[in-house]
């Protein structure tokens, strides 16, 4: 019995041209929180979706709790959670009806009603799916899950789209079931989220590894740990932007331009006499601390969400 | 307050009724339609003299004459027309013979027609009388009118099956394509669930609507028009419920691979089409070629209709419709197990 919730060595699927993971290795250890993070199409669904036995891959080797999903399917069904990116729930049931269906097929669980008032959902008990919120609808997804009281938790994009009362709610649930113990595997392109709830991260990209660490060390690669963010009318081009000295990296976010910089208290004050040597003026200007997003942008040189 | 959890087939099964009777149009799909269409038979065959058949008569000096000898037979329905209004009447079909012709009548009609072939007999049998023929010697009738050989006595079993099979089909169907595409199926298998409990709720849920609808039916033919169930009623609900499984076999079948509602409709009508027209469920399959028989007969819907009729008209006991019964029961979990090893959950 080894500390590794998860391990996969060389992990392959591919899909007619198109490489959908490339020889991934993965880590996870017993009772983290391990986040899987990249834009859309990075490989990161197909990727959990091997780990949950749902698609063979092509090649590599997977462990999931010590097991193997060739030889221990049935005690691994027992064992995880999962919630899939996009399961629509029977509308016509009820919230109590779908839970106790989920119930049934594991040996042991948790009573559906007291899963419900855990996930504040008692109130909707006897509501039908169809009309919950999408929060709602994303927490009774996670009940299931949790239904069979599972050891790991496969949570593919938990959060995506819903508001950010209901992403809290989602957080505060995934925090509960770690402090039982469990472990968690999420997939996410919200860098705060990863923040906030990973105790590592990994950052797929093309179905490859391009970083891994946890939230501080991975944002303590970036050279320049802080970012400015700025338009002016008209607006400066971006030769004589990067020409400041103390600038490592510009990238652009509409009419606005993004400077990694080490030191704000140098940087700032030399683009403030750049933009007004141009003749022009500055409509906004702020900073803030390199997060994760920047880490992306850095190493692939394009952004998380819109790519 | 801890609740054991159900068997998942009991829980599956609980859910699949549920979820049926709330979707308001598949409701009416099993028990609107069948109503729809045993009024619509209920006007098609209420309790009447038989209809006189609409002739024309060519006007002309026999005319009159001719109307009075044809409207004394009970079968015909003459009226007098001028040739163009005749011959346009014949051809839209709203008369079925047309009379012509001077001192000697003229038939003008489709031969392969059957009614037209009656007027033409019975019409040359009024003239001929009226002309002042003879008959040779005098013969009598007796009227088949006893309930289990009128046609409607053919029919509703008939129906009975066929809604058995649509319904069936339709239902396990769509279910199962739907789950699919909402990637149910794929959260489902997801978790511990046996695959064949998964399936084998869907054959249960089924009997549940199988019972309701099999009531219906048969007490609205046996009050409105006066079928009864010859046999026993055990021995029919024994039927009824072999072909309920049969036929939710094919319909997991034709389901187990199919991504969306449209293909799995048109492939539910390719395989249901042979079977509404070769089983026997509007017109005896007595009328196809003897070669084609023995391929008709192994359809389950056949072997639905022939062991429905001995049971509810013929009074057949439950050992002479094990042939049939066993039909269907191979049909289902031929399908069944084939399904189970094809089946598409992702």
């Amino acid at each position: 019995m080894n500390d590794l919730a998860v391990s996969c060595r060389n992990l392959r699927k591919h899909y007619e041209d198109v490489k959908a993971v490339d020889g991934l290795d993965l880590s996870i250890v017993r009772g983290e929180c391990f986040g899987l993070l990249g834009p859309n199409g990075a490989g990161k669904t197909t990727t959990i979706e091997i780990l949950e036995g749902l698609t063979i891959p092509d090649g590599g080797e997977v462990e999931v709790l010590g097991l193997s999903w060739k030889r221990n399917e049935h005690e691994l069904r027992e064992r995880m959670g999962i919630s899939l990116q996009e399961t629509q729930l029977h509308e016509k049931l009820t919230v109590i009806e779908t839970l106790r269906l989920f119930r049934s097929f594991y040996a042991n669980g948790r009573n559906p009603d007291g899963l419900l008032r855990e996930l504040s959902l008692d109130e909707k008990r006897d509501a039908r799916v169809g009309k919950l919120s999408g929060g709602q609808k994303q927490r009774l997804a996670v009940a299931c899950a949790l239904v069979g009281n599972p050891d790991i938790l496969f949570l593919d994009e938990p959060t995506t789209g819903l508001d950010p009362q209901s992403r809290l709610q989602l957080w505060e649930v995934v925090a509960k079931f770690r402090a039982t113990g469990g472990t968690v595997l999420l997939t996410t392109h919200y860098m705060d989220e990863a923040e906030r709830l990973c105790d590592h991260i990994a950052i797929v990209d093309h179905g490859q590894l391009i970083a891994l660490g946890t939230p501080k060390e991975l944002i303590a690669k970036l050279e320049a740990p802080n970012v400015v963010e700025f338009a002016s009318d008209p607006p400066v081009d971006r030769d004589r932007v990067s020409a400041i000295h103390g600038v490592h990296a510009v990238s652009r976010r509409g009419d606005h331009w993004l400077l990694t910089v080490d030191s704000l208290a140098e940087v700032v004050p030399r683009l403030i006499a750049t933009v007004e040597n141009r003749g022009a003026k500055l409509r906004t200007l702020s900073t803030h601390a390199a997060t994760l997003e920047d880490l992306f942008v850095s190493l692939t040189g394009r952004e998380l969400r819109d790519v | 307050m801890s609740e054991t959890p159900h068997h998942p087939i009991v829980e599956l099964t609980i859910v699949r009724t549920k979820e049926f009777l709330r979707e308001t149009e598949a409701v009416f799909w099993v028990f609107g339609f069948p109503l729809l269409l045993a009024l619509a038979l209920g006007f098609a065959f209420r309790s009447k003299p038989p209809d006189r058949i609409p002739i024309a008569v060519v006007d002309g000096p026999q005319a009159a004459a001719r109307e009075a000898a044809l409207a004394r037979s009970p079968a015909l329905l003459p009226r007098i027309m001028t040739a163009g209004e005749a011959r346009l009447a014949l051809r839209r079909g709203k008369v079925s013979l047309l009379i012509d012709g001077q001192r000697t009548p003229v038939y003008r009609f489709d031969v392969t027609r059957p009614d037209a072939r009656t007027a033409r007999v019975e019409a040359d049998d009024a003239l001929q009388t009226a002309a002042g023929r003879r008959d040779v010697f005098r013969s009598s009738e007796s009227h088949v009118t006893e309930q289990g050989s009128r046609y409607i006595d053919f029919l509703l079993p008939g129906l009975l099956g066929m809604n058995l099979m649509s319904t069936g089909m339709w239902a396990v169907g769509f279910t199962i394509v739907n789950a699919r595409m909402k990637k149910l199926l794929k959260r489902l298998v997801a978790t511990p669930m046996r695959k064949s409990d998964y399936l084998i709720a869907q054959f249960l849920s089924r009997l549940v609507f199988l019972l309701l609808e099999v009531t219906f039916l048969v007490a609205f033919g046996w009050i409105v028009f006066g079928v009864r169930v010859n046999g026993s009623i055990w021995t029919l609900a024994l039927l009824c419920l072999v072909g309920g499984f049969s036929f939710s076999g094919v319909g997991i079948l034709v389901a187990s691979r199919a991504r969306t509602i449209e293909a799995v409709s048109g492939m539910m009508n390719v395989v249901m089409m042979p079977m509404w027209l070769c089983s026997g469920v509007f017109f005896s399959y007595e009328r196809f070629p003897e070669a084609a028989k023995p391929f008709i007969r192994a359809l389950p819907l056949t072997a639905l209709n022939d062991a429905l009729r001995a049971v509810m008209n013929d009074a057949m006991p439950l050992h002479t419709v094990a042939m049939p019964m066993a039909i269907l029961a191979i049909w289902g979990i031929v399908c069944f197990a084939l399904a189970l090893r094809i089946f598409r959950w992702q």
